[in-house]
């Protein structure tokens, strides 16, 4: 007999015993574990997931602050380098209209050495012309010439106008004092008899005289009474052409003044325009 | 020669007998039983855990699916049982690696006992899941006519689970012991390996069997569409 029964009982036993060994040792625990686990790894991605959502919004709120304060940066910055801008542009207009103020001083300042330099050098010009025409005229004076030069001054004496003439033997006649005849070298005894004798003549009158020297006269002869003065000198001459010559230089003068910043406003090219 | 381990007995007082297939049955039980004591002494709950909680996890959870795949839908409620068969029938066919033993379901009394636990587990689950009336309806279907023929299938069924795994572990072990008196080196080893495949095999044959019937007792009114075995 192959199936005893007695041992199938047994193992009908052994087996239920089993069932509940393996169900006590086996499947509970490794069933319980599982599941704990499950639990575990569900918590943990439950947690993830809340932190990763916390992360997100705080990402976001980063992202958007930080956008925020780059906006402002630039904003800020181009605020800034707006009124830098403006400060730049301010100050070079202001440092332009010192430096253009300073070069019109400058320039006028310049001009007006120019033109002193200009008046001296005419004026020292003039001084050494006059100078040596006197000098000239002083070596070549003699007394011949000054016989020439009494004989010219009667002859003028004669020849005088009408007006003139009543007005100077008017004062010739009312004046206290001698008449004053001056000339530069001593004139000998006929010359001042004969211009005596010319006065005489000329104005009707005895007209008395004090015969002076003087020098300064170059060569020439000059008769003064109470304020009148009738004269024939070479000094008289340069007198009245050096007047005249320093009239000519003033007029000059004051056309370059009002013509040269006419001409040239910027003033850079004046030194070759104004040079004579 | 001995067919079965029945015939080795150890000792023997009337109807009370201690043979070789209760003796290696203790053995087997207490191996399973202690060794997953020892294993489940330090379950580990967290991420990491030890080798062999994984590997019973494995095996565990492997059972598991398979229940869930013959179609029963609470797996957790028939994994002891289920599972229980795989590990033993299972564990008895791998330790003929060991010498001197022999497997318990070599015997027709432990397959029987087996069987016999099945025919009781079906008609226990059918009433447990779909209650008394319902479980014994399902006799009666899909006609009145159809009774005997169902009763019948029960039984047979029950004895063909026997005599399918008793065959098997028997034959195996009759093959080696053959074997070894005709060609006494390479080849047993050879039978050995395969005896351990088929041994395997005809674990999960029984284990599924059974879990075939259960599904087949506690879902037979349930729609059609659901029986996805």
């Amino acid at each position: 007999m192959l199936i005893d029964w007695f041992t199938v009982g047994a193992q009908v036993l052994n087996f239920l015993l089993l069932v509940w060994l393996m169900k006590r040792f086996l499947y509970k625990p490794i069933l319980q574990a599982i599941d704990e686990r499950e639990k575990r790894i569900a918590a943990q991605v439950a947690d993830a997931h809340t932190i990763k959502a916390e992360a997100q919004r705080e990402r976001d709120e980063f992202r958007r602050k930080n956008e925020s304060f780059d906006q402002e940066r630039a904003a800020r910055l181009n605020k800034a380098m707006d009124e830098t801008n403006a400060e730049r542009h301010r100050l070079l207009d202001g440092a332009r209209q010192e430096a253009d103020g300073a070069r019109a001083n400058w320039q006028e300042a310049l001009r007006g050495e120019h033109r002193n330099l200009k008046q001296d050098l005419t004026r020292r010009v003039g001084e050494e012309v006059f100078s040596i025409a006197r000098k000239t005229l002083a070596d070549l004076a003699t007394t011949a010439l000054e016989e020439r030069v009494g004989e010219v001054f009667i002859r003028r004496l004669r020849a005088m106008d009408g007006r003139t003439k009543d007005e100077l033997a008017a004062t010739l006649r009312t004046a206290s004092t001698p008449a004053v005849v001056r000339s530069a070298f001593a004139l000998p005894a006929e010359q001042r008899a004969a211009i005596q004798h010319a006065l005489n003549e000329t104005f009707s009158a005895d007209v008395r005289l004090q015969f002076e020297i003087k020098s300064e006269l170059v060569s020439g002869i000059e008769l003064i009474t109470n304020g009148h003065k009738l004269a024939w000198s070479i000094a008289d001459y340069l007198a009245s052409l050096e007047q005249r010559v320093g009239e000519l230089l003033k007029e000059k003068d004051q056309t370059d003044a009002t013509v040269e910043p006419a001409l040239h406003p910027n003033g850079e090219s004046q030194a070759h325009t104004t040079s004579p | 020669m001995r067919l079965s381990p029945d015939e080795m007995i150890f000792w023997q007082q009337g109807f009370l007998k201690l043979n070789a297939t209760i003796v290696f049955t203790w053995g087997l039980m207490l191996a399973l039983a202690v060794g997953s004591k020892l294993i489940t002494r330090n379950l580990s709950m967290d991420l990491t855990r030890s080798r062999w909680q994984n590997v019973l996890e494995i095996l565990v959870l492997a059972i598991e699916k398979q229940i869930k795949e013959v179609g029963l839908r609470r797996p957790d409620r028939y994994l002891t049982f289920l599972g229980t068969l795989f590990l033993f029938v299972g564990m008895a066919s791998l330790s003929t690696v060991i010498p001197g033993y022999e497997p318990p379901t070599g015997s027709l009394s432990t397959t029987a006992a087996l069987a016999l636990c099945v025919f009781v587990a079906v008609p226990f689950f059918g009433i447990k899941e779909q209650g008394m009336g319902g479980y014994l309806r399902s006799y009666a279907e899909p006609t009145a006519i159809m009774l005997p023929f169902n009763i019948i299938s029960e039984l047979s069924r029950t004895l063909a689970l026997a005599i399918r795994l008793f065959g098997n572990m028997m034959s195996g072990a009759m093959i080696l012991a053959i074997l070894l008196t005709i060609t006494p080196f390479f080849f047993p080893i050879v039978m050995t390996a395969l005896g351990l495949l088929t041994g395997m095999v005809q674990a999960y044959i029984f284990s599924i069997l059974a879990a075939v019937y259960i599904a087949a007792a506690t879902r037979v009114r349930e729609s059609t569409p659901e029986l996805e075995t």
